[in-house]
């Protein structure tokens, strides 16, 4: 009964693990995601890009099912999750980073992945409060997990410090590390390179690579980092006031004028955005 | 299993101490020291809500007033019974009384659980003030039935209680409260109220349950705030609606925040000091409250997160100490 998403139903690379059709998100009069349509391959690694105010992490809420899509359907490994609450959502296999960092502040390192170990212990609480040797079993697993996954992100130094006490680079790799450890099918993050410097990024982008491979995880990303999005994903999507202007490898994406359009604010002419 | 021997072992050291404790103190130093052990109770158990999981409650004296008057409407209608029948078969006194006044406890503790899990719903909807305000309208209902329902002496209040409850109980539901909360801090849904308290979306985001959490915090609370309402009734053998205002909710309130919210270590510690102060302070008569309105303010100012933080006093911790400053402030 280990991972209920265990490698089992993992299926080949190319089978849909993530199907989003006809998404809209609407606030009031405001549509912030439009109809979109978005399917994200099991392995693959998928850039989500888009000027500011694009309704990326919009999208995100909704997989995640902080927000109830308006309209549309979500499907995840070919079953609805739409209109399931946030932590049903992660127990089917997303987790998520955010953009504005959001650790669990007064907890050390080690406690925040422990955290996310939660959705697989077995024990109730009435074996957690009668310690149970069920309960027991179920923790060492958590610790262990815990411990690998700080290894793995290299905070073992600092697993004993409280998370708000890391550095900012540090904080960004607990939050990958952390969601990780809910053992997801679908990773999304949430702009991990957002006020890092260029080597931070640079390290980034081959753990989160590494991690892809080492977790078997599908990895859907928002980043404004250009360099970042190009350097690791082989697939982009472009969100712009909400609608899915374009998609495609990150050759495509660099040159196609409505992308330039979108991010200039005018039309380009395509050689001079070609060279860009 | 380590934990059993260790219970075993505290079982033997308090009825130890149930004999010799008593006759060395004067009524009045015992009666302190059982005020003293019952508002551990109260202020651990509250910790579990207010502390571990950062919902604002104050209906705790609710909560108590539930425990102590079912417990005792228990003992005087049924377990009186049982002490009876006991005796007559020849067991000796405590013994006799002790499953009776357990089945009071554990009648009152789920009385008020059901009450916790009740005022535990809207706290899905409601947060911070709001649940706040909640939690008092549900303290003062709770006192103003009582006032008014007759069967349990309405403002005349409940007398002839069996005082079964000594020494030897209120330092067993210490140990069986401060064990609850470390051993649920210790596990994994002891993070998950933690996580809840920190960022309740990143919780949530990760599989945690917050809706679920945050009834259980409440059902827990109040199931040992009940309990201490029972040993508080088992004890006075007379109960007042008015020993339950919304006062007496911002009395444990004010022993979880000067302890260092989420500390359990820290609540045990100002429980005592703010049940010992008032009666230290009795010297100075009028001035007392005044006094002691003033330490508080002090030792708020000057130690904002509370006696101990977030810390803990454990034998780890003092090893630590022990061992050299550098390894402490780790």
């Amino acid at each position: 009964m280990e991972p209920a998403r265990g490698a089992g139903d993992r299926g080949m690379m190319g089978d849909v693990l993530l199907q989003l059709e006809q998404v809209t998100m609407q606030f009031g009069g405001l549509k912030a995601v439009a109809d979109l349509d978005l399917s994200i391959g099991e392995g693959e690694l998928v850039g989500l890009i888009g000027p500011n105010g694009a309704g990326k992490t919009t999208v995100f809420n909704v997989i995640t099912g902080v927000y109830t899509p308006t309209s549309g359907r979500i499907l995840l490994g070919g079953r609805p999750i739409g209109g399931l609450r946030p932590h049903q959502i992660a127990r089917r296999g997303i987790t998520r980073t955010f953009q504005n960092i959001r650790l669990f502040s007064s907890r050390c390192c080690r406690d925040n992945v422990a955290i996310a170990g939660h959705q697989h212990a077995k024990a109730g609480v009435i074996d957690a409060l009668l310690r149970t040797g069920k309960f027991e079993r179920d923790e060492r697993a958590i610790q262990q997990q815990a411990d690998e996954l700080l290894e793995v992100f290299g905070l073992t130094p600092w697993a004993e410090v409280i998370a708000s006490e890391l550095p900012y680079g540090q904080q960004r790799r607990l939050e990958i590390a952390r969601a990780l450890a809910g053992r997801p099918r679908l990773l999304l993050l949430d702009e991990p390179a957002a006020g890092l410097n260029p080597q931070e990024s640079d390290q980034l982008m081959h753990l989160i690579e590494d991690i892809r491979e080492r977790f078997r995880v599908t990895i859907l990303l928002i980043e404004h980092d250009m360099r970042v999005v190009m350097g690791i994903c082989r697939r982009i999507a472009v969100l712009d006031y909400g609608v899915k202007i374009s998609e495609g490898t990150p050759d495509q994406i660099r040159t196609d004028p409505k992308v330039i359009e979108a991010y200039l604010g005018e039309e380009v002419p395509a050689d001079l955005g070609a060279g860009a | 299993m380590r934990q059993a021997l260790w219970l075993t072992g505290l079982v033997a050291v308090l009825i130890v101490l149930d004999l010799i404790v008593p006759r060395l103190l004067n009524p009045y130093l015992l009666q302190v020291l059982m005020l003293c052990g019952i508002n551990i109770i109260l202020a651990v158990s509250l910790n579990l809500i207010n502390g571990f999981t950062g919902q604002f409650s104050i209906g705790h004296a609710g909560f108590m007033a539930l425990g102590a008057y079912g417990s005792a409407m228990f003992s005087l209608h049924v377990g009186r019974g049982w002490v009876a029948a006991l005796e007559r078969l020849g067991a000796p006194g405590p013994l006799a009384e002790a499953p009776a006044l357990l089945a009071a406890l554990l009648l009152g503790g789920l009385l008020a659980a059901v009450a916790g899990w009740l005022v535990g719903l809207p706290s899905l909807r409601l947060r911070g003030d709001y649940l706040a305000i909640v939690t008092l309208g549900f303290g003062e209902i709770i006192r103003v039935l009582i006032l008014n329902i007759d069967a349990v002496g309405a403002a005349r209040g409940l007398p002839g209680i069996p005082n079964w409850a000594d020494f030897f109980w209120v330092g067993l539901w210490i140990a069986a409260v401060v064990l609850a909360s470390r051993n649920l801090a210790h596990s994994t849904h002891g993070r998950a109220l933690f996580a809840i308290r920190d960022d309740e979306v990143a919780a949530e985001a990760l599989g945690v349950n917050t809706t679920a959490y945050k009834v259980l915090a409440f059902v827990i609370g109040s199931f040992f705030a009940g309990v201490a309402g029972g040993l508080f009734a088992h004890f006075l053998s007379y109960l007042n609606p008015n020993s339950f205002t919304f006062i007496k909710s911002i009395e444990v309130i004010a022993m979880v925040v000067l302890g260092g919210m989420g500390s359990i270590s820290g609540s045990v510690l100002a429980a005592i000091l703010l049940t010992l102060l008032p009666e230290l302070l009795r010297p100075v008569k009028e001035y007392r409250m005044v006094i002691y309105s003033l330490m508080l303010i002090v030792l708020m100012i000057t130690r904002p997160q509370g006696l101990l933080g977030t810390r803990e006093i454990s034998l780890a911790w003092l090893k630590r100490r022990r061992s050299g400053p550098a390894a402490g402030a780790a």
